[in-house]
């Protein structure tokens, strides 16, 4: 038992972090917002790191990682924001052509009662949906479908679907139980980075900003708070880890409870460090111009990707005693 | 990242296990509450046990007649017994993770030899002499005096929450020996036998209404300076080697219990009937129960993760404070669903049906956790200024 990051694992995320740092600086992610999320040239570049590809074996392109890395490098994207459908595109390595070279932009969604929400619809080649008898490649020109032209998150444009038809079988429900958890724990790896830089984003600004001649974060009122976003994180990266750690070791046993409390945590540590963050801002957080509300929207928007935190309570629940 | 326990870990439990299965039968029968010489005699007889199998001090290094065994094994011994029902330190728990790790890195070798061998064998017991009515979370402000006279220190003053007391035989103690210095440069750390002329030891009754707790009084009492660890007026320092300690290790076994309980309160909440089904049938009650689930498996591999950073880098990391704020206020929302799965039978510490008595005590007995080894508001400062490097 060694439950900290090996050197290949630090060099990773330091090279996803720099790669994040350069290519997509809060500035240009902002203006991703006007292309549907997703600029095809930055997409690529994505794709030539390695974030698609990574667990696909080396004869099929990829680097034989496990889900170990892909946590750390999604956990990264997370932090910078990276918008798009970056999860199914990664899920869809392997299976849909062009997804792991970065040619193919996949977007999913999991089967529901109608009406429903299609994400990034205008960017995405293909669509994919999950459901119980498995994966189902959609042929998004026949669906009907509306664009939404005030998307929660500017940078997650989406569509109200109604009417999904069946597809064209991609996956038995094997394959489906897969992608439900490893997307799980992929989007609480998102949502883990996303709860970190927030908390940095937010010590920054109490350091700085003064009030009562003083940084306000000398004040334990908001101290405390800050302390908490810092907890919330480390006990939510404690999950996130170990849930993929499950998923890559078999003998840990069924991984079930390990990915719902993963994802449970991950998102309460984003949306509660968010709405923290707005707080601690003042005024300035409830402005577009300070970047927490981008932050904020994107979590709402994967608190409920790949179940929400009610759903996954009572999974854990349910095992509890198994 | 690796969760999966070395086949060294894997044997080490394997013989443990089997030695506890042994063990536990030719203990004594648990005692009353108050009973206190017999919770003492429980205790030690344990210990003792422990230290002919080759347990004893298991994070001890060998040197000193420890087990010295792993990071890795010592969660393992944790676990095993835990699970076993197996007694944990009980009184022993100054000596074995406050006072005896404070003398393996601090005290002359004569009092090493003196004592360690002595509390590994559970033939000492320690308690600890720090707090103050008016010394708290600002402990450095303790007014207790010592002042030298030839080879002793004469002390005279009122320590608090001194576990154990009643039955102890040494206290780690912290005087002030200089009080013109500042706060924290004048305290001295000494060894005090409990039986010194002028020791008054006052029990305290707490909201669990037994008396897990004493006053000391120190009227005049004489300590050799012999009995010193480190130097005079260097005891902040020595202190702070018993913290490092207090928050680390010492919720390990605790957290594991807590797993332990929570998976019997899912047991009493499918039997507990509440309206037409049972208390689990009700879908807030449930998801809030597999959310407190989710956030004891997370500070679990939180543990791991520190541990192996220790392990790895030879200091212990970050975790410790971040584990006993969370561990801590997590454990009281426990409590609470525990209350709430119980209804009316929670208005009883005798059991309505089985164990629902314990839940009730427990609910309790957690509300000092979160007071005891530093408050969460002090975790938080500490959190907020020494690892997120906020102002003062």
């Amino acid at each position: 038992m060694d439950f900290t990051l090996s050197s290949d694992q630090e060099a990773l995320q330091e090279a996803v972090r720099k790669l994040c740092e350069g290519r997509f600086p809060i500035g240009r992610v902002r203006a991703m917002a006007d292309v549907g999320g997703v600029d095809r040239t930055l997409w690529r570049e994505l794709a030539d790191a390695g974030v698609f590809s990574l667990r696909l074996s080396e004869d099929e392109g990829g680097a034989g990682l496990g889900m170990a890395e892909a946590a750390l490098v999604f956990e990264e994207l997370g932090r910078a924001l990276v918008p798009g459908p970056l999860v199914w595109t990664h899920l869809a390595a392997g299976l849909i052509r062009g997804a792991a070279e970065g040619d193919t932009v996949v977007g999913g969604l999991q089967r529901q009662d109608e009406p429903f929400l299609v994400e990034h619809p205008d960017v995405i080649d293909v669509l994919v949906a999950v459901d119980d008898d498995g994966l189902w490649e959609v042929d998004r020109s026949r669906l009907s479908a509306r664009p939404v032209s005030w998307p929660l998150d500017p940078l997650t444009p989406v569509h109200v679907a109604g009417g999904l038809l069946r597809g064209e079988r991609r996956g038995v429900p094997g394959d489906a139980a897969r992608w439900r958890m490893e997307g799980a724990v992929l989007t609480g790896a998102f949502l883990l980075g996303m709860a970190g830089a927030l908390t940095e984003m937010s010590v920054a600004y109490a350091k700085e900003r003064q009030q009562f001649d003083k940084a306000i974060g000398s004040f334990q009122a908001i101290k405390h708070l800050l302390a908490d976003m810092f907890v919330r994180t480390e006990v939510a990266r404690a999950a996130v880890y170990a849930a993929a750690v499950h998923l890559d070791e078999p003998a840990l046993g069924p991984p079930a409870r390990a990915v719902s409390g993963a994802k449970l945590l991950a998102g309460e540590a984003a949306t509660l460090n968010a709405k923290t963050a707005t707080q601690v801002h003042g005024g300035m957080g409830f402005t577009w111009e300070v970047d927490v509300h981008l932050y904020l929207k994107r979590a709402w928007v994967l608190d409920v990707a790949f179940g929400t935190g009610d759903m996954h309570a009572d999974t854990v629940a349910t095992l509890i005693d198994d | 990242m690796d969760l999966l326990w070395s086949d060294e870990d894997e044997r080490f439990r394997a013989e443990l296990r089997a030695w506890i299965a042994g063990a536990l039968p030719q203990l004594p029968p648990e005692s009353t509450r108050e009973d206190w010489q017999a919770r003492r005699h429980r205790d030690t007889t344990w210990q003792r046990m422990l230290h002919d199998a080759g347990y004893a001090g298991i994070n001890w290094p060998v040197e000193v007649g420890g087990r010295g065994a792993s990071l890795s094994e010592q969660l393992v011994f944790y676990e095993e017994i835990t699970n076993a029902r197996a007694p944990n330190v009980g009184v022993n728990f100054v000596g074995l993770l406050h006072a005896g790790p404070t003398l393996i890195a601090e005290a002359a070798e004569a009092q090493r030899s003196r004592h360690l061998p002595a509390i590994l064998r559970g033939d000492e017991v320690w308690c600890q002499g720090f707090s103050e009515p008016e010394a708290g979370s600002d402990l450095a402000s303790l007014r207790t005096r010592a002042v030298r006279d030839g080879d002793d220190y004469v002390i005279t003053g009122h320590k608090i929450w001194t576990s154990f007391a009643q039955v102890s035989d040494y206290c780690e103690l912290l005087v002030r020996t200089h009080p013109d210095a500042p706060k924290h440069k004048g305290i001295t750390w000494l060894i005090l036998p409990m039986d010194t002329p002028g020791v008054d030891v006052r029990p305290l009754r707490t909201v669990l209404g037994s008396s897990e707790f004493s006053e000391l009084y120190l009227d005049e009492v004489r300590v050799p300076v012999a009995n010193r660890v480190g130097a005079e007026n260097d005891g902040w320092r020595v202190a702070m080697v018993t913290f490092s300690f207090e928050r680390g290790t010492s919720l390990v076994s605790e957290m594991v219990e807590a797993r332990r309980q929570l998976d019997e309160l899912v047991k009493v909440a499918k039997v507990v009937e509440r309206g037409r089904g049972t208390a689990w049938d009700d879908t807030g009650l449930r998801r809030e129960i597999g959310h407190a689930a989710a956030e004891l498996d997370a500070l679990w591999n939180m543990v791991k993760r520190t541990v192996s950073e220790a392990a790895r880098t030879g200091v212990p990391g970050v975790g410790a404070s971040v584990v006993k704020l969370y561990y801590t206020e997590l454990i009281q929302r426990i409590g609470d669903l525990a209350m709430r799965v119980l209804d009316r039978a929670s208005l009883s510490l005798d059991d309505v049906y089985d164990h629902s008595g314990h839940f009730v005590e427990e609910r309790l007995r957690v509300l000092a956790l979160t007071i005891a080894a530093g408050s969460s508001q002090i975790q938080r400062n500490i959190i907020g200024e020494r690892i997120l490097g906020l102002p003062r």
